[in-house]
């Protein structure tokens, strides 16, 4: 290209600027992340490839090693929570109901945990290069999502194995339990990406705090196990109420309605799950546009904390 | 085409701009908790590491950011390449930025060199078709031949830095971005560089170099910014912007008298200024030296390096005059030496300049490195420092 024909490309072109807290063209800085974020969807798919790529390049499995995980757990749980300390009484298929659990589980741990770490991990790429900092979060979350669709082939096919396809309409609400999920992940992978760039000990809290997060959502038991236990109890309404409407539960329990069929007549499911769901997912907009925030104040400092 | 058109579009608006960074002592929860509100002020420190600053750029420049270390030319670079938010003001661009700085730092080890390439070229807003286009000529800049579906950990530290430069380089910026780059690699990729440069300033790239060598600042850009603490103190002319730099740095330093050396300039034969010549043309180094008068006996001396620091050769009135010591009433004075048809072979050549105390003896009373550049330009391709004139006869024994 010759320097004329630059010149004119360059007087017709608008100026993009930055200023304290992000871009100068638009006053909602949302969206105009949110159009950045789409005009690099390319580099985003390449971000997401390069990590699912790379984590097990040099292993001769490769890829099978992501199941090895989950599948492991999977074991564990059935033949220690469920034979040993009989949970598989009360719950016909445990294996089906366990691993829907723990992969519904496995998503929102990859996106939470993944997030969290992911703008330390690019620290060379958010020192270098000038795109909007949520490209790497959300590579995190991309990933966990394919990593979760892999497990969702490995369920349907254990489902045809027990006999026990999801042939109702009660697959639908695999939706809402996948969309609660990953909302709530999301916001939390931005809130906490950005704030471990500036208190680095986050990360290993997040670790505890998903530890914890797991057993305190119907995974290994069912949510009538807890119920049973806390109606007595003083206040045990109220706890119940606080239990039920964890978004995680809630999107647990959604996704164990659609594919666990054999509770479909013997399960409990708490009253108005989708009205629960729907609920929820409405406060997780509002923490998705708060994390989001947080992220665009901060992200103006990445460069020079990594 | 380096010379800028006054119709020339404008690339960058930096408008009442500053930066302040805080710096934290502690970084750990507990320090934060422990010391939060009052105490945790304690453990930082703000300080402003650019102030003011406005600037214009107009497409088509070549421009130099000089000053001493910590005077917040990275920084500044880096919030014109979007990689910093600016504290107060704004920073606007447009067309294209690449940034040549911390290359190869967004090389995944794992990945192999064309997923590298790929990716990278992605993060700078190359589309994929795009990035297919010019893939063969990322690949033949970083000359990487079949390393390239090789994982990018196996390169050697030369490959990965050629592979990261040639892909900033091949997206077609409008504005190009380079910090202290231009070190690295042997002396055949520095040239691919400076003649990749040379081409970009032929098509109207915009280009802002950061560097502490200021010949070479001097070689390639006609408009210098220096800074001094966050500050634009110098908006202009390359040769005022690196004086004023040596002023500052004297003026930092321990033994403020000795601002001796005024100027340095490399002259033609004839006397006029003059950056390129053909090899076996006279040279002419002339100095300008101030506050003399105060120098008991001394004498001047210059020594001309190649682009890697090797000595090509030197001299001095000392060694030309047999061994005389000036010694001057006068302050000001002009010393030139005409070097006669130096047998320099191609390259570009840096004039260091000093003068000499006889008391304390060989101490320098003022040193000016770098002081003034030149370049010798044949359709030769010689090796090494000097020129030779050589034949060669093949016979059968």
């Amino acid at each position: 290209m010759d320097a004329e024909a630059r010149f004119a490309a360059l007087a017709a072109q608008p100026f993009l600027g930055r200023r304290n807290g992000g871009p100068t063209e638009t006053s909602i800085g949302a969206i105009g992340q949110i159009t950045a974020v789409f005009r690099n969807r390319q580099a985003l798919a390449l971000l997401i490839r390069r990590d699912l790529k790379a984590r097990y390049k040099d292993s001769t499995l490769g890829f099978l090693w992501t199941l090895a995980r989950p599948l492991t757990q999977l074991a564990i749980y059935v033949l220690v929570i469920g034979h040993f300390l009989g949970a598989a009484r009360n719950i016909p298929d445990f294996a089906i109901y366990v691993y829907t659990g723990i992969a519904a589980f496995t998503l929102f741990s990859d996106i939470v945990s993944g997030g969290t770490g992911s703008i330390i991990a690019n620290a060379g790429l958010v020192k270098k290069v000038a795109v909007p900092r949520e490209l790497y979060p959300l590579a995190s979350v991309g990933g966990a999502f394919f990593n979760y669709g892999v497990q969702l082939v490995i369920l349907i096919l254990a489902t045809l194995a027990f006999g026990a396809f999801p042939m109702s309409w009660d697959i639908l609400y695999a939706i809402p339990g996948i969309l609660i999920i990953g909302l709530y992940g999301t916001a939390l992978a931005l809130l906490l990406s950005a704030i471990t760039v500036f208190l680095r000990d986050i990360s290993y809290l997040v670790e505890v705090i998903l530890m914890v997060l797991m057993w305190l959502s119907p995974v290994l038991y069912s949510w009538s196990m807890v119920r049973d236990v806390l109606t007595p109890l003083n206040g045990g309404p109220v706890l119940i109420e606080i239990y039920t409407n964890n978004p995680l539960t809630l999107g647990v329990l959604a996704l164990q309605k659609a594919f666990w069929v054999a509770g479909a007549q013997t399960a409990e499911y708490p009253e108005h799950l989708l009205l629960r769901i729907g609920i929820a997912l409405i406060i997780g907009l509002t923490l998705l546009f708060f994390g989001h925030w947080v992220f665009r104040r901060i992200q103006g400092n990445f460069a020079q904390e990594l | 085409m380096s010379e800028t058109l006054p119709r020339a579009p404008e690339v960058l608006r930096i408008s009442d701009m500053s930066k302040r960074f805080v710096l934290r002592k502690d970084n750990s929860l507990k320090e934060r908790i422990v010391g939060f509100g009052r105490v945790g002020r304690r453990h930082r420190e703000d300080f402003w590491v650019l102030r003011d600053v406005n600037i214009t750029i107009r497409a088509g420049e070549t421009i130099g950011l000089i000053g001493h270390n910590g005077s917040g030319k990275s920084t500044l670079l880096k919030l014109i390449g979007g990689i910093l938010d600016p504290t107060k003001g704004k920073v606007e661009h447009r067309g294209r930025i690449a940034a040549l700085l911390e290359l190869g730092a967004g090389f995944h080890p794992d990945l192999t060199g064309r997923e590298n390439v790929y990716l990278n070229a992605a993060l700078m807003g190359l589309s994929r078709e795009e990035t297919d286009a010019r893939f063969g000529d990322i690949t033949a800049f970083a000359d990487i031949g079949e390393f390239i579906d090789t994982q990018v950990k196996f390169y050697s530290s030369g490959m990965f830095v050629r592979l990261a430069f040639a892909v900033a380089i091949n997206t077609d910026p409008d504005i190009l971005l380079v910090d202290e780059v231009l070190a690295v690699g042997d002396e055949a990729f520095q040239r691919k560089c400076l003649d990749k440069i040379a081409e970009f300033k032929a098509q109207g790239v915009t280009i802002i170099i950061v560097s502490h060598r200021l010949a070479e600042i001097q070689g390639l850009c006609e408009r210098v910014l220096l800074l001094d603490h966050g500050q634009v103190v110098h908006d202009g002319d390359t040769r005022e912007g690196i004086r004023a730099l040596r002023n500052l740095l004297k003026a930092a330093s321990p033994n403020p008298d000795g601002d001796h050396i005024v100027d340095v300039a490399v002259l033609d034969g004839q006397g006029q200024p003059r950056a390129t010549f053909q090899p076996g043309e006279d040279v002419l180094v002339r100095i300008e030296l101030d506050r003399l008068a105060a120098l008991r006996g001394w004498y001047c001396s210059i020594q001309v390096d190649d682009a890697f620091g090797r000595i090509a050769f030197g001299t001095s009135t000392y060694e030309i005059d047999g061994g005389a010591w000036f010694g001057s009433t006068e302050d000001r004075m002009i010393v030139t030496f005409r070097i006669s048809a130096p047998a320099l072979a191609d390259g570009r050549f840096f004039v260091n300049c000093a003068i000499i105390l006889r008391e304390p003896l060989n101490m320098h009373a003022d040193d000016a490195m770098q002081a003034a550049t030149f370049e010798v330009a044949s359709d030769e391709t010689p090796r090494g420092l000097i020129r030779i004139v050589a034949s060669a006869e093949i016979e059968t024994r």
